[in-house]
């Protein structure tokens, strides 16, 4: 019923606010405000997850504080929503929340129909299936006639229909579920033989939730692209461009090597790119083109890290979560992340 | 000067006719509408303009268009190729078959408490009011998650069944049970069971008539009886008499074949009659309770057993109590069925739920479940308002 009330909110709001977003309008409000509020996952380690003093870690939740580093030059200034894969969108849209930086993967018809918009892709993610070690599966491909268990909500519930059916596996039964905790509890419980989510979202919930994560195997095959990336709000290009620049930032920093132990030493750099991302030239402030502080990329570097930094300290191989960095490397490392040029 | 014989006029003239107060009345109440109808339509017309300026798409399109979602449990076939339309078909008739069935059991199960609560046997009684009590004072939802954590725990692993027999597993997959495997004979049995049927209603129907008119009661269970069976195991034996079942064989992951009840749905519907029923045993208790007490006397005095007070005395007249607030635990109980979602059963509002989340119409899937649940509850309540109707006390 929480779903309702929120929809109808929103639409209370979108029934009395008239006529369309003025350009600037959020990014005034967060500002005013004081904070920035960011919608992030209910607890997916590694991606957002609070501890029990209620401290919040993880990629996504490390991209809201670079936002609010570059915005109020302060890392804290956050406030953390936890939303479900099905309220995230409605939160986005009644305005709950500034941002969504929440796992949440980058299609047409979320970019394009349901008034956000995508800034850019913080984890390039691919769906996969867990199986219990002891039913020797070695391919997603063997699972007719399994029973796997997903949420509902999401992208893995439509790729897995379109998996089963490209390769005619009519046996196979899909349990679905509205909430991560009850589809992951009946995959532990013996209910469902299979469980597929994002690939990051597997190692998450083996490190986490699996009595002995060693039982139980993430089989190689990834059936879809799950590009994860912060979404905003339609109307206001302001703030859109700022979140934008702020991974772009973070990327950037990565590649030059300025990183957060060396990044006040990097302020003596004599390399323009590193001068132009720290703000250090005044001549040639690129944070006043953003309506930002000339160092902005500094205080996101400072507080937060570069792209490198924030996947290593969450999701990185020295984690429970033990990812590569695969296609998530630079793009000059053979990945995929790759920043326009700060210039 | 006063006429003493005046001529009777007509209506006492007023004025004019929009001085009429019921000609005034209906204006106002046109008036009244009208208001409220342009108002609801600035405020859609407004709501759509702003969707549309925050880039929302809106409009019951995507009722057509190919929903490619998963549905684990539909009476009726399911593909991911089809629409989001037919997927709320499928989510509404798991809501009907849930809340029907759910209904029928609440009432027996909640009219044997209600009785057995009045019962003076201090053990059954004892535990009846045990029962009422908890129940009602734990949160349905509680009940549901508990329930289905339960069946994940209890029930034994899905390659390793409890085997019930003649086909019947039960495990953590749920209960499978041979499914016959229909051949024309089946088909033809059917039918001419259906005939039979009628021709038994029609009989009686001569029976009581018959009754009424001559006051011989022509025998009425055996033919009855005959009529309804004979003819089809005649039907079905002559055409060969085929029963093959289709039984659940271990394959490699699970029982596959036969038929399936999957612990999603025996969570609600178990979750619902028993949370139901305890309301529903406090309503019949009470029903009883109202028919006054000499009316059990002089059923004694009749010479009438205590079952047979209860069937023929104190119920019937009790119905006339119950049915009202029975009629609102039914409301309840179809209502409640939207926490189904929880326990992974597919019902209307988890269907909502996913539609709203992979189109982004929430506006117009909100509407379609309001439309939903209120056609539900209004039908309900017209049958209990007519069946109301027909056992109520007739004055004569
Ligand atoms: N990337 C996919 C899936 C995202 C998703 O919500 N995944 C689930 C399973 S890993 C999740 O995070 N659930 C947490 C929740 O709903 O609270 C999408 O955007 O639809």
């Amino acid at each position: 019923m929480k779903k309702l009330a929120i929809a109808a909110a929103a639409f209370a709001a979108a029934a009395l606010v008239a006529g369309p977003a003025l350009a600037g309008k959020d990014l005034d409000n967060i500002r005013k405000r004081g904070s920035l509020v960011c919608g992030v996952n209910t607890g997916l380690a590694g991606f957002s997850i609070a501890d029990t003093q209620g401290r919040w870690t993880g990629i996504d939740v490390d991209v809201c504080r670079a936002i609010a580093a570059a915005i109020f030059g302060d890392a804290n200034k956050v406030q953390f929503k936890p939303t479900s894969a099905q309220q995230r969108f409605q939160a986005l849209q009644s305005g709950e929340v500034d941002v969504l930086s929440r796992n949440t993967t980058w299609t047409l018809t979320r970019d394009a129909s349901l008034g956000m918009i995508f800034t850019g892709v913080t984890f390039y993610d691919g769906q996969g299936f867990m199986v219990a070690k002891k039913l020797g599966v070695k391919s997603a491909r063997e699972l007719d006639g399994a029973e796997i268990c997903v949420q509902s909500g999401t992208t893995t519930e439509l790729n897995l229909t379109d998996f089963l059916k490209a390769n005619n596996m009519g046996k196979a039964k899909a349990i679905v579920f509205e909430k991560i905790e009850e589809a992951t509890a009946a995959f532990f419980s013996g209910r469902c033989q299979a469980y597929t989510t994002d690939a990051s979202g597997l190692a998450s919930t083996r490190s986490k939730d699996a009595k002995n994560p060693d039982d139980f195997v993430i089989l190689p095959e990834l059936i879809s692209k799950e590009p994860l990336g912060p979404a905003v709000r339609r109307g206001d290009e302001e703030f859109f461009a700022i979140v934008k620049w702020v991974l772009y930032a973070m990327v950037e920093a990565e590649e030059y090597g300025v990183d957060r132990a060396n990044v006040d030493q990097m302020k003596g750099s004599p390399n323009p790119a590193v001068k132009r991302l720290l703000g250090v030239d005044a001549k040639n402030d690129m944070g006043k083109l953003l309506g930002l502080k000339a160092d902005w990329a500094y205080q996101v570097i400072k507080q937060v890290g570069n792209y490198g930094d924030i996947y290593d300290r969450n999701v990185g191989p020295k984690t429970p979560l033990k990812l590569e960095r695969g296609l998530n490397a630079l793009w000059s490392k053979g990945g995929l992340q790759y920043a326009p040029p700060i210039r | 000067m006063a006429n003493p014989n005046p001529t009777p006029v007509r209506a006492p003239a007023t004025g004019a006719w929009w001085n009429d107060r019921r000609v005034r009345a209906v204006f106002y109440q046109i008036v009244f509408v009208l208001a409220v109808a342009a108002g609801i339509w600035v405020l859609v017309d407004n709501t759509i303009e702003n969707l549309r300026a925050r880039g929302l798409r809106t409009g019951f399109d995507f009722l057509g268009a190919r929903s490619g979602i998963p549905i684990s449990d539909s009476i009726i076939p399911w593909d991911p190729d089809d629409t989001f339309g037919r997927a709320y078909l499928v989510g509404i008739l798991n809501t009907l078959r849930v809340g029907i069935v759910g209904i029928i059991l609440a009432t027996i199960l909640g009219t044997i408490v209600g009785i057995a609560r009045l019962s003076q046997n201090w053990l059954v009684s004892k535990l009846a009011s045990i029962y009422v009590e908890t129940i009602r004072n734990i949160p349905l939802l509680l009940q549901l998650i508990f329930i289905y954590a339960l069946f994940g725990f209890a029930l034994p692993e899905q390659l390793d069944p409890l085997v019930i027999g003649g086909g019947f597993f039960l495990s953590k997959g749920g209960l499978m049970f041979p499914l016959l495997k229909l051949e024309a004979a089946h088909y033809a049995a059917g039918s001419v069971f259906l005939v039979s049927f009628a021709a038994m209603i029609v009989y009686n129907v001569w029976a009581k008539r018959r009754q009424n008119a001559t006051g011989v009661a022509p025998p009425r269970l055996l033919p009855s009886l005959a009529m309804l069976l004979l003819p089809t195991i005649i039907v079905f034996l002559a055409m060969g008499a085929p029963a093959e079942f289709d039984v659940a064989a271990k394959t490699r992951f699970r029982f596959i074949g036969g038929g399936a009840i999957g612990p999603e749905f025996l969570t609600v519907l178990l979750g619902l009659v028993i949370y139901t029923a305890a309301f529903i045993a406090e309503i019949v208790r009470s029903g009883i309770l109202a028919v006054s007490y000499g009316q059990t006397e002089a059923a004694g005095a009749l010479g009438l057993t205590r079952g047979q007070t209860l069937r023929l005395v104190l119920l019937p007249q009790a119905l006339r109590v119950i049915i009202p607030p029975m009629t609102s635990q039914y409301l309840n109980l179809v209502k409640n069925s939207s926490l189904a979602l929880i326990a992974g059963y597919q019902d209307v509002v988890a269907i909502e739920n996913m539609t709203m989340n992979q189109t982004g119409r929430a506006l117009e899937a909100i509407m379609l479940i309001m439309a939903v649940y209120l056609t539900i509850s209004l039908s309900i309540s017209l049958a209990m308002n007519t069946y109301n109707k027909r056992i109520a006390l007739k004055e004569r």
